[in-house]
């Protein structure tokens, strides 16, 4: 299931849509204004209800729980939260699953080349990862379209292959990025993607579609292999309709059976470029992969004296906690102070960095240290037992940090 | 009378807190979906059984809708502050990352504001459990509950103030952080505690605008009857509480113990300090599910961030282990637990009996040897840290 599609030029919505874009494109940061596209039938069916069961007498009534909380246990989509429900699942390859997510009326939409925390349930734990869906923003019911590909030590991209199904419900936060197209659509866009970064420039890509760009536009994508190839028929389908689109798809390894005969070889270079886009005077350029290939074209850009490309890159958190000894930074993010770890727990590293935690019994009872913990991974001394790198609540009195630690103090 | 505890040595000490350890290792590292469903299952019963309650209700003019109703709100409300909101907010789901089950934000269908229960409680008891002079839930201020406590002509009244403890129990917990005798005998003035009667006054507010206007409001003609049920609710589940708390740590054979005997102590010193001032309560699955697993007082009390649906899977562990130190590991049905308890009510209110002093009901933790003072004593004694 595809949500580009060009029937919405047809149904003459797009006046609103570019007025919507140009009342957005103002503001980088924050969150968007609602999308002004038609918000979903079943959102507005259900408005009132979902208007009234949140007013304050039911409020009062569900004190001091709320009515979400009961609301939830029998329909997860009405709460106040923004959540979604997986429509569909596809796998484009054997290392991807590709899930179409429906979003509740909480959604505030985004544009196309944002990212969307998604929050799933994985063996009890809620992991929270973002995404960048790969959908036009006009989509049918603001669906997302999300490809996620698997990574042999990613917990959640594995889980969503092996165990994604319709029906299921994910959290979402706010969309964020400025890896965003201008409100006021530039007339020649070149789209450069390799691997899973595709996903944000193919949702550039059908949103120009579905607004009926009239300008030029070229993709270039790396892949390493067919086998790896993400959105291969959609864009072979896109190119052969629109007028002003070249596609170009090159593979990094050695192919030993040309499936596409148009299909470029190798690394990124100027003879690729040729086939998407040979002139490249006054073109937006969107750049999205691994920091290898941003770092070639934005080389290239600046040997030809263009303005640096708008460019993203996913890095994947870096593993350091195999070291033992006292390395790396903390950082007090919410007193913007930071210190070199001196391998005390985080509560008498706080301390001596000057701050003056909330704290009680000092050795991992009362719970009242509990921070949340932004970013690194922690040893609890307790245990011995090292945390994930990411987002969670940690006992900072039995906590020693294992490299570079953000906390939220 | 309770036995006397043995005298370890600071050595046997220390393997004897290794030991419990290794057992919050290991449960620790076996949390997982198990443990989720388990809270998110009581959840769902506990909304389950409030709506189910508070519908009946409405039509309470039949009376066994009346009973049944006021028999599950009373149900629910046990179930959401015991064996959720008590143990939601000591963090023992804070690693599912599920902001719903954070023990930072919870907050609980009683009287007693969830910030405040987290200081009183989650720090103040369980770190200075059964401590004369710091552990507040020795008596809640209000009662005798200890032969440290120096008689006065005002405990004679301590059956009484039980029994009004009792009925009152969730106003009586609201207040317990207020330290409420403190501000009556002027060490702190009741400006200082300004803020913390607000939030006091903000959640009695919502309890009594939900259970005692809306509802019955909401009922019409049956406002008295729905009124009637849900204050028997709350007056059940108060009594229901009251009697699984005083039998955590005042049965026969607990112990209590002065500020100088827990300074400086080690983790295993700790653990035995909380072995000694618990007790267990037995009985049937559904019963440690409405007790909120605060029958397994001791296992909550060494290990509160476990997960409290585990206590059950830990305790023979928890027991052999002391069996092998000869430490007592206080256990009984809940009618002779509670009545040591209410002996112990009514014993107290009366003036100690010549001849007899308290100090020798106290429990002495490592007399063998002295215990070295520490460098940083507010510092306490972890593990190494590398």
């Amino acid at each position: 299931m595809n949500s580009c599609a060009l029937t919405y030029l047809e149904t003459g919505i797009l006046p609103a849509t570019t007025s919507f874009l140009a009342a957005a494109g103002s503001r980088v940061t924050g969150p968007l204004p609602p999308p002004a596209f038609p918000p979903n039938a079943r959102a507005r069916r259900g408005g009132l209800g979902r208007r009234l069961l949140h007013s304050g007498l039911f409020e009062a009534l569900a004190y001091p729980h709320g009515v979400d909380r009961y609301l939830e246990l029998v329909a997860p989509l009405l709460v106040k939260e923004a959540r979604a429900e997986v429509i569909a699942v596809r796998h484009q390859t054997a290392k991807s699953v590709t899930l179409t997510l429906r979003p509740n009326a909480s959604w505030q939409g985004m544009r196309a080349g944002q990212f969307v925390n998604v929050s799933v349930e994985v063996g009890g734990v809620r992991q929270t990862r973002p995404y960048s869906p790969a959908g036009s923003e006009h989509a049918a019911d603001a669906t997302l379209e999300l490809t996620v590909s698997t990574h042999p030590e990613g917990r959640v991209s594995g889980h969503l292959r092996e165990h994604a199904r319709t029906g299921m419900i994910v959290g979402l936060g706010a969309a964020q990025g400025e890896f965003v197209l201008p409100a006021k659509r530039p007339q020649r866009v070149l789209l450069i993607s390799g691997g899973s970064g595709v996903t944000p420039v193919m949702a550039m890509l059908r949103t120009l579609c579905d607004e009926g760009f009239a300008g030029e536009v070229g993709f270039l994508n790396y892949a390493r292999s067919p086998e790896l190839a993400l959105y291969g028929a959609e864009l072979a389908e896109l190119a052969a309709r629109r007028k002003g689109l070249r596609v170009a798809r090159a593979f990094t390894r050695p192919v030993r059976r040309r499936a596409d005969s148009r299909a470029l070889a190798g690394r990124f270079g100027r003879e690729h470029l040729r086939a998407v886009m040979p002139e490249r005077q006054d073109v937006a350029t969107f750049v999205c992969g691994p920091p290898a290939l941003i770092e070639a074209v934005q080389a290239m850009w600046a040997q030809d004296g263009l303005p640096a490309p708008v460019v993203e890159t996913f890095t994947p958190g870096t593993l350091s906690f195999e070291r033992e000894d006292a390395v790396g930074t903390v950082r007090f993010a919410g007193s913007a102070r930071e210190a070199a770890n001196s391998g005390l727990v985080l509560l008498e590293q706080a301390e001596d960095a000057g701050l003056t935690p909330e704290h009680g019994c000092r050795m991992g009872i009362c719970n009242t240290c509990s921070c949340r913990k932004r970013s690194g991974r922690v040893r609890n001394v307790l245990s011995g037992e090292i945390s994930g790198a990411r987002d969670e609540q940690i006992r900072i009195c039995v906590s020693v940090p294992v490299g570079d630690v953000e906390l939220e103090l | 009378m309770s036995k006397a505890p043995p005298n370890l040595t600071p050595k046997q000490l220390e393997s004897f807190g290794k030991e419990l350890d290794a057992i919050c290792a290991r449960v620790t590292a076996d949390l997982g979906q198990r443990d989720v469903d388990y809270i998110n299952k009581v959840i769902r019963s506990q909304r389950g059984l409030e709506v189910a309650g508070r519908a009946l209700l409405f039509v309470s003019f039949l009376p066994p809708a009346w009973l049944a109703g006021t028999a599950a709100l009373s149900v629910s409300k046990i179930l959401d502050n015991m064996e959720i909101g008590h143990n939601v907010m000591h963090g023992q789901y804070d690693w599912t990352g599920d902001a719903r089950l954070n023990g930072k934000t919870f907050e609980w269908d009683t009287a007693c504001p969830a910030e405040q229960w987290r200081h009183s409680h989650n720090y103040m008891h369980h770190t200075y459990t059964n401590i004369v002079g710091k552990d507040r839930d020795i008596g809640y201020g209000i009662l005798r509950m200890s032969e440290e406590e120096r008689w006065r002509p005002y405990y004679l009244g301590n059956p009484l103030y039980a029994a009004l403890l009792a009925a009152f129990f969730q106003y009586g917990v609201a207040l317990h952080d207020l330290e409420t005798e403190r501000i009556a005998t002027g060490k702190v003035s009741l400006g200082e505690k300004r803020g913390m009667l607000k939030d006091i006054w903000g959640k009695v507010r919502g309890q009594t605008l939900k259970d005692y206007v809306l509802f019955p409001l909401l009922s019409g003609p049956s406002f008295p009857l729905v009124l009637a049920g849900n204050a028997t609710a709350n007056l059940t589940r108060n009594l229901w509480a009251f009697t699984i708390i005083f039998c955590g740590h005042f049965p026969d054979g607990t112990h209590e113990f002065s500020e100088q005997q827990a300074e400086n102590e080690t983790r295993g010193e700790w653990y035995y300090r909380q072995l000694l001032g618990s007790a267990n309560l037995t009985g049937g699955k559904l019963f440690h599910v409405l007790a909120g697993n605060l029958s397994y007082q001791i296992e909550h009390h060494l290990f509160p961030g476990l997960p409290a649906h585990r206590y059950t899977e830990i305790s023979g562990e928890v027991r052999a282990i002391c069996e092998r130190y000869g430490i007592p590991y206080n256990t009984g049905p809940l009618h002779r637990q509670f009545g040591s308890v209410v002996r112990k009510i009514v014993k107290l209110a009366l003036p100690p009996l010549p001849g007899r002093g308290g100090k020798e009901r106290q429990a002495s933790i490592g007399t063998s040897t002295e215990i070295p003072a520490r460098e940083h004593a507010a510092r306490r004694k972890l593990p190494a840290a590398a």
